[in-house]
């Protein structure tokens, strides 16, 4: 059906609007981060200074952040993708149950997640004032996307078949599992990866309320300079986080396009 | 039971007792707070029968049905338009509309800030033309602004996927019997859609019920219900609201996703 001019003329004016209020604020910011003074604009000329007192003062958060998003990784990875094979080989009751409640934290806001792990846990204070206690909110709100991930391979490659024929050859349970599932499950581990990993690293509604003075994450920080810093500042710090979070990003639809493909190949 | 069933139990044991310790014991111990109040059990019912938490519940869902509408409706006009059109420069506008799919609250904020703020894009743009500065950020208005940023990405992505799935013969046939554009549209088109929006919109709702990041950057004094449970709890140190807020919250966001997941399929929500 060809569109009328007026009808394609109007799409494309409402499409060019959404990417403008997309992509100008965030080229802004960039603009922002590397300019001498943003209310002069790009005359007042380009620099890199913004960007190194960044690091002087936050520096600590992006290694923070860093490290809690690949320990987050490391755990959801161990408790996840086990799991994933114990509910996708044989669906009953329990493992409908069991797939609801992990999933739950999701469909939670985080305030409220982590406002019920700080009554909870809040009075072990050597728990509460650590890393760790971060790590666990992160590990909370990630473990669902990872499941799914893993889950939905599982499930289309028909594991349960290769691991019967796995089975039939002698082989144990674990090796089936080491050497049948886990290579079997590497797009949705891949895909699971890179999305916990970009989750944990921008997190801050849990996070806001988790961390002390002394357990600022690089959201807790970015926070922190918008409320205290000049615009350049806040400016060059949202660069930082924009160059470590973008190519994961690209990554994750770059993961998505390779998994549909062989969810595709795999129905009849 | 086979060594491969006992093996699988045991794979899952990591899993139970992470949420159970984590999630669940948390969960109970929410439930207990919001009940120990002053007012007792009466608390669970605080954001219905307290006016000033009442008036917030309806303005955060006033607001998140209005960003849900919008969204939608951006989404729509923009996912039909680059699925039906071909151009050059169409996968660079794909990916230009996509990529802030899993910005965080607090960095869409900011984007608002840049947008609508005080130093903001369209306040020197409406004072360039003689209008005055218009600076609307740390509002509702702004708030609005940024789920819609927040949520326009991801819902762009399954409308996307969903419209490419339509088939052309269908709108073809109605036009051919005669149906007039606004005619296929509302009744092909977006039937046709239909799974796809009620995912992604209970998302965007879930999303924009829940969120706080946004929100914090913008104003601390903009009245939705992530902000009264994190003043309640924090500064006013009332945990008892607070829990019992967090409960009512919480019931709304997971019932909207419960009840439009039974519709279509799986969604996956990322609240930032």
């Amino acid at each position: 059906m060809r569109a009328s001019p007026l009808v394609f003329l109007f799409q494309l004016v409402v499409t060019l609007l959404a990417a403008a209020f997309l992509v100008v604020p965030a080229v802004t910011s960039i603009l922002a981060g590397v300019t001498i003074n943003y209310f002069q604009g790009l005359r007042s000329g380009l620099t890199l200074d913004w960007v190194a007192q960044v690091w002087g003062l936050y520096a600590p958060t992006i290694f923070r952040s860093i490290g809690i998003a690949l320990a987050t990784l490391v755990v959801t990875l161990v408790i996840g993708v086990p799991a994933a094979w114990a509910l996708v080989r044989r669906p009953s009751r329990l493992t409908r149950v069991v797939e609801e409640i992990v999933t739950l934290p999701v469909a939670i806001p985080g305030l409220a997640l982590a406002l019920a792990l700080i009554l909870a846990y809040g009075s072990v204070r050597a728990f509460r004032a650590s890393d760790a206690f971060i790590l666990v909110g992160h590990v909370l709100y990630t473990l669902p996307f990872m499941l799914r991930s893993v889950m939905a391979v599982l499930a289309a490659v028909d594991v349960r078949t290769l691991e019967e024929g796995a089975a039939s050859l002698g082989a144990s349970p674990w090796q089936r599992f080491i050497q049948v599932v886990v290579p079997n499950a590497r797009p949705g581990i891949l895909a699971g990866s890179l999305m916990v990993v970009t989750l944990s690293i921008g997190e801050f509604n849990l996070t806001w309320m988790l961390h002390t003075p002394l357990t600022q994450t690089l959201p807790v920080g970015l926070a922190d300079s918008y409320a205290s810093m000049r615009l350049e500042i806040a400016s060059a710090y949202t660069l930082v986080f924009f160059l470590m979070i973008v190519p994961l990003l690209l990554a994750i639809q770059f993961a998505g396009r390779e998994r549909r493909a062989i969810q595709r190949k795999a129905r009849p | 039971m086979t060594s491969a069933d006992r093996l699988a139990r045991l794979m899952l044991l990591p899993l139970g007792a992470f949420v159970l310790a984590f999630f669940l014991l948390p969960l109970v111990r929410v439930v207990m707070v919001a009940g120990q109040g002053p007012d007792g059990a009466g608390e669970y019912l605080t954001v219905l029968t307290n006016p000033r938490h009442l008036s917030t519940l309806i303005s955060t869902v006033l607001l998140s049905a209005g960003v849900t509408l919008a969204t939608l409706a951006i989404g729509v006009v923009v996912a039909l338009f680059l699925v039906r059109n071909r151009f050059f420069g169409r996968s660079l506008l794909i990916s230009m509309l996509t990529l802030p799919l899993a910005f965080p609250g607090v960095v869409v904020g900011f984007m608002i800030i840049l947008l609508a703020g005080r130093q903001g894009l369209i306040g020197g743009l409406t004072q360039s033309l003689g209008m005055g500065k218009l600076v609307f950020a740390y509002s509702m208005a702004g708030l609005f602004a940024g789920y819609v940023y927040f949520s326009l990405p991801r819902v762009l992505v399954s409308l996307m996927a969903a419209a490419e799935k339509l088939d052309p013969a269908l709108t073809e046939a109605a036009r051919s019997l005669g149906a007039g554009r606004l005619a296929v549209l509302r009744d092909v088109t977006l039937p046709g859609l239909a799974p796809a929006l009620m995912a992604s919109g209970a998302i965007a709702f879930a999303t924009a019920m829940g969120a706080f990041g946004t929100a914090f950057t913008l104003a601390t004094r903009i009245d939705v219900l992530a902000m009264t449970i994190y003043t309640e709890f924090t500064l006013a140190a009332n945990f008892s609201s607070a829990c019992a807020l967090s409960l009512a919250l919480g019931l709304i966001t997971w019932g909207v996703l419960a009840a439009t997941r039974s519709f279509s399929g799986s969604g996956v929500a990322a609240a930032g």
